[in-house]
């Protein structure tokens, strides 16, 4: 039973946090995330397609419906 | 810390991936299917049309996975594949935005970034390149396409991100609503002109089913929009979460 005000706004979501993160702290993960992302995209969005990798079309033909769906150019 | 992120952004992205596969399932494959039913039958009046005339058929394209695998476990892979990337990418935007945003809460800020996500990585792109149901892309032109549909996202990150830098230097001078919306007329223009300067690509046969493709194009927009809203929802959460216990 939370009805007193106290618990109302105790999910960390609702809280501003003026403490930021340092940029430079950020950077090195930056470049480590940016590169996942880009990796997961290029395999679902284009391995096999425009370029490849991998030889044959293995990997185009198995992520096939989600690369039309996501909206990647295919065929 | 922000590794710490990372990883809660990449099982948000699975989680996500999972929501969208649900999605796409529902909406678009029932469209997907119509569209290689018609593709199909296509080749199938080619192959007629070519032994009529005396030549050898053409040769039908190899199937190395079913329908059933493509549709279920592939596409599922696709799209956990896709939204665990996108979860890293979130997790790190988050750990630049959480508290460079104003006044604004851990909650709001991820749900904020998802829909600067959804437009800039996804609407964007297929307003001007919109997607393409199976048997209406041409092979032959697939690497143009393709480079032309990544160049208009990196435009279009650019400019999002751009538009945001200008409104950090307008609002102190003009305040916060004239700032902002003399920031967001400058995005749209830019992207307007983008959409002009940019060579069009239509390629979809004249006989193709209309609503197959507007199905088809209003699920990818679903799927595309659980995927960024749930990943922004969730990270609203468990991101908040981790940016909180943050040791000082
Ligand atoms: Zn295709």
């Amino acid at each position: 039973m939370a009805t007193d005000e106290t618990s109302v706004a105790t999910s960390v979501s609702d809280l501003p946090l003026k403490v930021a993160i340092p940029i430079r702290e950020i950077m090195p993960w930056a470049i480590f995330g940016v590169l996942i992302m880009a990796l997961a995209y290029y395999f679902v969005g284009a391995e096999q397609g425009a370029t490849s990798i991998f030889s044959g079309m293995g990997v185009h033909e198995f992520v096939h419906d989600a690369r039309h769906l996501l909206g990647f150019p295919c065929h | 810390m922000v590794g710490q992120l990372i990883l809660r952004g990449f099982i948000v992205g699975i989680v996500a991936g999972v929501l969208a596969f649900g999605w796409a399932k529902t909406f678009g494959e029932p469209a997907v299917n119509i569209a290689i039913n018609f593709e199909s039958a296509q080749d199938a009046a080619k192959a007629a049309a070519a032994v009529a005339a005396g030549k050898p058929a053409p040769a039908e394209d190899p199937v190395i996975f079913s329908r059933t695998v493509q549709s279920g476990i592939g596409l599922l892979t696709g799209m956990v594949g896709a939204g665990a990337g996108l979860g890293c990418l979130f997790a790190v935007l988050f750990a630049f935005a959480n508290g460079r945003m104003g006044n604004l809460a851990a909650g709001p800020t991820s749900v904020l970034l998802a829909f600067y996500g959804l437009v800039s990585i996804y609407l964007v792109p297929a307003l001007k390149y919109p997607p393409n149901p199976p048997s209406v892309g041409e092979p032959a032109t697939i690497k143009y396409r393709t480079g032309l549909y990544f160049l208009m996202m990196a435009l279009s990150i650019a400019s999002t991100l751009g538009a945001l830098r200008l409104r950090r230097l307008l609002v102190p001078k003009y305040g916060n609503w004239n700032g902002s919306l003399l920031a967001l007329l400058v995005y749209l223009v830019i992207i307007a002109a983008f959409f002009v300067i940019l060579p069009g690509i239509n390629e979809v046969p004249v006989t193709f089913p209309a609503v197959t493709l507007w199905n088809f194009r209003l699920a990818s927009l679903g799927i595309q929009t659980v995927l960024w809203g749930s990943i922004g929802v969730m990270f609203g959460y468990i991101g908040a979460r981790a940016a909180a216990e943050r040791p000082q």
